[in-house]
């Protein structure tokens, strides 16, 4: 048993609870923030991509509207490396009303959200591939944002301000004596270990899982309305531009060019479960119509992976529990001392991850409330580290890095263009990290073949630094591909089979994967 | 369709990137990657690299592709590799074009300042220090294999001749390309006089460059320009007649590359494109169909190395000289079984790419000389060069050998006005 001793425990590893982390920790707090798993491996990395500019929500929700533009840029600010500014298109087509446009535009102007009406010829010549048929055009500045490099830089920042960062820390048990909190109770799941950790604030940034961390104070049920939706990534971008319907928001109007990919969504089914969030057939079809609406000839498009997320909504009492898309995206701070009579314990629910940094504010404001403190937050102030000042991420990136190298290194993962080195780096860091927490920071294994070529070879790499034993890398394979298919069936067809088909022939014909010995035990 | 010299409009050939499944097949059989770790290969620059480019060009390597179009021609997922690198090789020339390639993309230009002055313009070629200058300059290698100028061009040739026979099957159209007007003369009057003896009234319509050169750069603009005016030139000539030639590589340009790497889907050229032929393919086609009088043919009693340019092969027509030439009675065809020659239009003049082409020659040119190190045999002209100036070998037109069984001369002997 492990004892830590903290000021706060943050507990959700996503972009909010890095963000309250980062927060607290500037503030001069000693936090420790807990996650079950890797760091945003939950709706933080299985989202859309999308930093928004608030364009989205101009018309539907324009408070949330104006905290996206503010906060937009921000990120791009602290966290250039994270975004990608590529500027996003709302376009009218064939099938939606021109007049909505109206609405938009003075939506926009009133949320202070930058829109501005262009030619459909010129959105046409930036991107060629839209529908030709679109009678009106807008112009905004959406950007895309890689959460796992947001999320990673801003952990990175936490840290260097004392903070410190515990994943696969599963928090089972919050501690309190009477009325205040004490301390939470973790499991480390990498080595069973029981870890607990004194502290006299706990901030729940669990996502759609709070409900069960409030319930683990003690606490009345809080009710979080996992907001299902699903993406689908097609294999290369067919847009360079974010690409909005203008319509009220609905499914499928979204098209996100992210890194080599570009991604259509998405969907929401209220859920319960956000352990277990299914990708209905259904709705791939409904998100590649909705594609096409967009791209002619999106379906003949290459479909790569498929996901789902839970948006982490919590239940609005001015809207029904089964129409989660138009509750109130903005964010709500659960404060226990009114609610449960227990202090020391805070909750925060909805927001955007365009927002993550804004919604820290508020939580960690509320808190300095209930102190009695107060400390001036300096976020949106601080560039995050690993970052240069205005160097955004541009998707000819790793090309360029591997140009430069090309001569020296080797290059592992084809179709993502991660290197050797790159690959031995990161490891050295985790030598515990599975290969999906390797992926997630790396990109390796997303492209194309979906790890068809590269997982074997980053199992041997492994294995020959002598992070892994060999039941442990072929473990840890197995995992590997077992995670990819669950994306992957649900898109299955066109050339997705024939690279599933020969994925198979290499993984299961030549290296027999399946009767490889491995570990008895699952690998984490 | 829109036409803007830029990848993302290449919608085709960018779209057929989703085909590749990373089999590695195209790499296997990459002539250039073979020799040399300078290329990245044709699947990186080709389908991986695509999924990067937007905005500024990163990855200048690509250049060392030389084009041949082996990639795309034996990928089995039908990825159009070599277009997207040629595409994208456009994209990169608009900002750092180097004036080297912009000369020797104009081969009418070249042609036309050459003629008049051939004994001097071959003299400075072949001297060392005008060459040697010249590498330095605009960056044409020293012993790089150029083109012999000619002292007559072929149109003052066809307007001076009369024909040997009188016309019984129609007419024909040839078109003779830059090189067979100003440099490869001998192969363009051989291919008339056959056409003429075997019964054809050849017509030769007024023609300017196809623009392969000028596209292989990735001077798109002007490569379409060229392209589209020669479509003209051709549908001139009398209409819906076969057009013919002894310049493999500008046919396969309309025929199929202006269209695939440069998006011209003009009406003009699909329809000259659509009856356009390799001389071989077309005298082959006849001789299917019985209407090529096979007993004229006189026996020549030769074994010669066939080599099949890239370019041809692209075209996916097989290799039909090598089956005419064998109804030749005694000539044995021995196929080079070589992927490239290493020239790839104007890529092994290059003085950084020099060595890679001879490289890649290599095996092509050993070959040549353990068959028949007097004299090989190749479809296109710049090989026709580089084949000459790497093994000594004198290498003529499949034509050439027709022309002789038909008792029209001889194969190795120029026909008209060569110096
Ligand atoms: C389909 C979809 C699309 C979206 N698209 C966009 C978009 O394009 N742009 C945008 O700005 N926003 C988007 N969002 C919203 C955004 O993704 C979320 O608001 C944001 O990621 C939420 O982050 P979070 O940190 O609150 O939750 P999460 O990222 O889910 O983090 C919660 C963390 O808590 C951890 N946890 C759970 N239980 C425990 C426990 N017992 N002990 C320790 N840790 C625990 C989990 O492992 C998880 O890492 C989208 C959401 C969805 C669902």
């Amino acid at each position: 048993m492990r004892k830590l001793r903290a000021d706060v425990v943050v507990v959700g590893g996503g972009s909010t609870g890095v963000g309250v982390v980062r927060d607290a920790a500037m503030r001069g707090y000693k936090a420790i923030l807990v996650d079950r798993a890797d760091l945003a491996q939950g709706t933080s990395g299985r989202f859309h991509g999308l930093l928004h500019s608030g364009g989205r929500y101009v018309v539907s929700d324009p408070e949330s509207a104006t905290e996206c533009a503010e906060e937009n840029a921000i990120v791009t600010r602290i966290q250039p490396h994270a975004v990608e500014t590529t500027g996003g298109l709302f376009v009218v087509t064939p099938h939606d009303d021109p007049a909505f446009g109206d609405q938009f535009l003075a939506g926009a102007l009133k949320a202070k959200v930058p829109a501005r009406e262009i030619d459909p010829a010129l959105a046409l010549a930036r991107e060629p591939r839209l529908n030709p048929g679109i009678l009106r055009a807008f112009e905004v500045e959406d950007g895309t944002v890689d959460g796992w490099q947001l999320v990673w830089s801003a952990a990175a920042s936490a840290q260097a301000y004392g903070a410190e960062i515990l994943s696969y820390h599963e928090v089972v048990a919050v501690e309190r004596t009477g009325e205040a909190v004490t301390g939470v109770r973790c499991l480390n799941r990498k080595t069973g270990e029981d870890v607990t950790i004194e502290c006299g604030f706990v901030l729940n940034c669990a996502g759609p899982w709070a409900g069960r961390i409030a319930n683990a104070a003690g606490c009345q049920p809080v009710d979080v309305v996992p907001g299902r939706g699903i993406m689908v990534a097609m294999a290369h971008r067919l847009v360079n531009t974010v690409v909005n319907r203008c319509i009220y928001p609905a499914d499928g109007d979204i098209l996100v060019p992210i890194h080599t990919v570009c991604v259509i969504g998405t969907t929401d089914h209220p859920t319960t479960d956000p352990d277990h969030l299914e990708i209905p057939r259904e709705e791939v079809q409904q998100m590649l119509d909705a594609g096409e609406e967009l791209i002619p000839g999106f379906r003949d498009a290459r479909a790569v992976h498929a996901w789902a997320g839970a948006r982490p909504l919590i239940k609005d009492k001015h809207v029904a529990a089964t129409d989660t898309r138009h509750m109130s995206r903005g964010m709500s701070v659960i404060d226990h001392r009114e609610r449960d009579g227990l202090s020391g314990l805070l909750t925060i629910g909805g927001g955007k991850l365009t927002t993550y940094r804004l919604m820290a504010e508020h939580i960690v404001n509320a808190m300095e409330e209930q102190l009695g403190v107060s400390h001036p937050c300096r976020t949106a102030d601080e560039i995050c580290p690993g970052n240069v000042p205005g160097k955004t991420y541009l998707i000819t990136d790793r090309l360029h890095e591997r140009e430069e190298d090309r001569l020296s290194d080797q290059i592992i993962c084809e179709c993502e263009l991660m290197s050797r080195s790159m690959f031995i780096d990161l490891l050295e860091k985790f030598p515990q990290a599975s290969f999906d927490d390797l992926r997630r920071q790396l990109r390796v294994g997303m492209g194309p073949c979906q790890g068809g070529f590269c997982s074997s070879r980053i199992a041997g790499l492994t294995f020959e630094e002598g992070a892994v034993d060999i039941e442990r890398a072929t473990g840890l394979l197995r995992l590997f591909l077992e995670n990819r298919w669950i994306g992957l069936w649900p898109i299955l067809s066109g050339d997705q089979v024939r690279q599933a088909a020969l994925d198979d022939w290499i993984i299961q014909g030549i290296l027999d994967v399946d009767h490889l010995p491995h570990p008895a035990k699952e690998e984490i | 369709m829109l036409e803007v010299d830029s990848y993302e409009h290449n919608v085709l050939a960018r779209a057929s990137l989703d085909h590749c499944v990373k089999c590695t097949i195209c790499e296997t059989q990459c002539p250039v990657m073979r020799v040399t770790p300078l290329f990245s290969g044709p699947k990186y620059v080709g389908p991986q690299a695509e999924r990067y480019r937007h905005g500024e060009s990163v990855d200048h390597s690509l250049d060392y592709c030389s084009s041949c179009g082996t990639c795309t021609l034996v990928c089995p997922q039908g990825v159009k590799i070599a277009e997207l690198n040629s595409v994208a090789r456009a994209a990169m020339k608009r900002d750092h074009m180097p004036l080297r390639d912009q000369i020797i993309s104009r081969t009418t230009l070249l042609g036309t300042v050459m003629t008049p002055v051939a004994p001097i313009a071959n003299a400075v070629l072949k001297f060392k220090p005008a060459r040697i200058v010249a590498e330095k300059t605009v960056g044409i290698h020293r012993d790089a294999a150029m083109p012999t100028a000619q002292l007559t061009t072929f149109t003052s040739w066809f307007k001076r001749h009369t024909p040997s026979t009188t016309p019984t099957r129609g007419k024909i159209i040839f078109f003779h390309g830059c090189a067979g007007k100003y440099f490869e003369v001998d192969t363009a009057v051989k291919a008339v006089e056959v056409l003429e003896h075997i019964g054809y009234e050849v017509v030769v319509p007024k023609q300017g460059c196809c623009g392969m050169p000028l596209q292989s750069n990735g001077i798109f603009d002007a490569a379409r320009k060229s392209v589209r005016t020669l479509a003209g030139q051709l549908q001139a000539g009398p209409a819906g007649v076969p057009i013919v030639s002894t310049a493999a590589s500008c046919a396969g340009m309309i025929r199929h590359e202006a269209r695939e790497i440069m998006g011209v889907t003009d009406d003009a050229l699909i329809e000259a494109g659509s009856r356009t032929y390799d001389i071989s393919e077309f005298l082959l086609g006849l001789a299917d169909k019985g209407e090529l009088p096979l007993d004229d043919l006189k026996r020549i009693d030769t074994e010669v190395c066939y080599h099949a340019p890239c370019q041809l092969k692209g075209q996916g027509m097989g290799t039909p000289a090598v089956q005419l030439l064998q109804l030749i009675p005694g000539v044995s065809v021995v196929e080079s079984g070589a992927t490239c020659c290493g020239i790839a239009g104007t890529y092994g003049l290059k003085k950084e790419k020099f060595d890679v082409g001879q490289a890649v020659g290599k095996p092509l040119f050993d070959k040549v000389k353990e068959v028949n190190p007097e004299l090989a045999v190749c479809d296109t002209e710049t090989c026709r060069w580089q084949i000459r100036n790497a093994t000594g070998a004198q290498v003529v037109h499949p034509i050439a050998f027709i022309h002789e069984a038909y008792g029209l001369g001889k194969a190795t002997e120029p026909k008209a006005g060569s110096v």
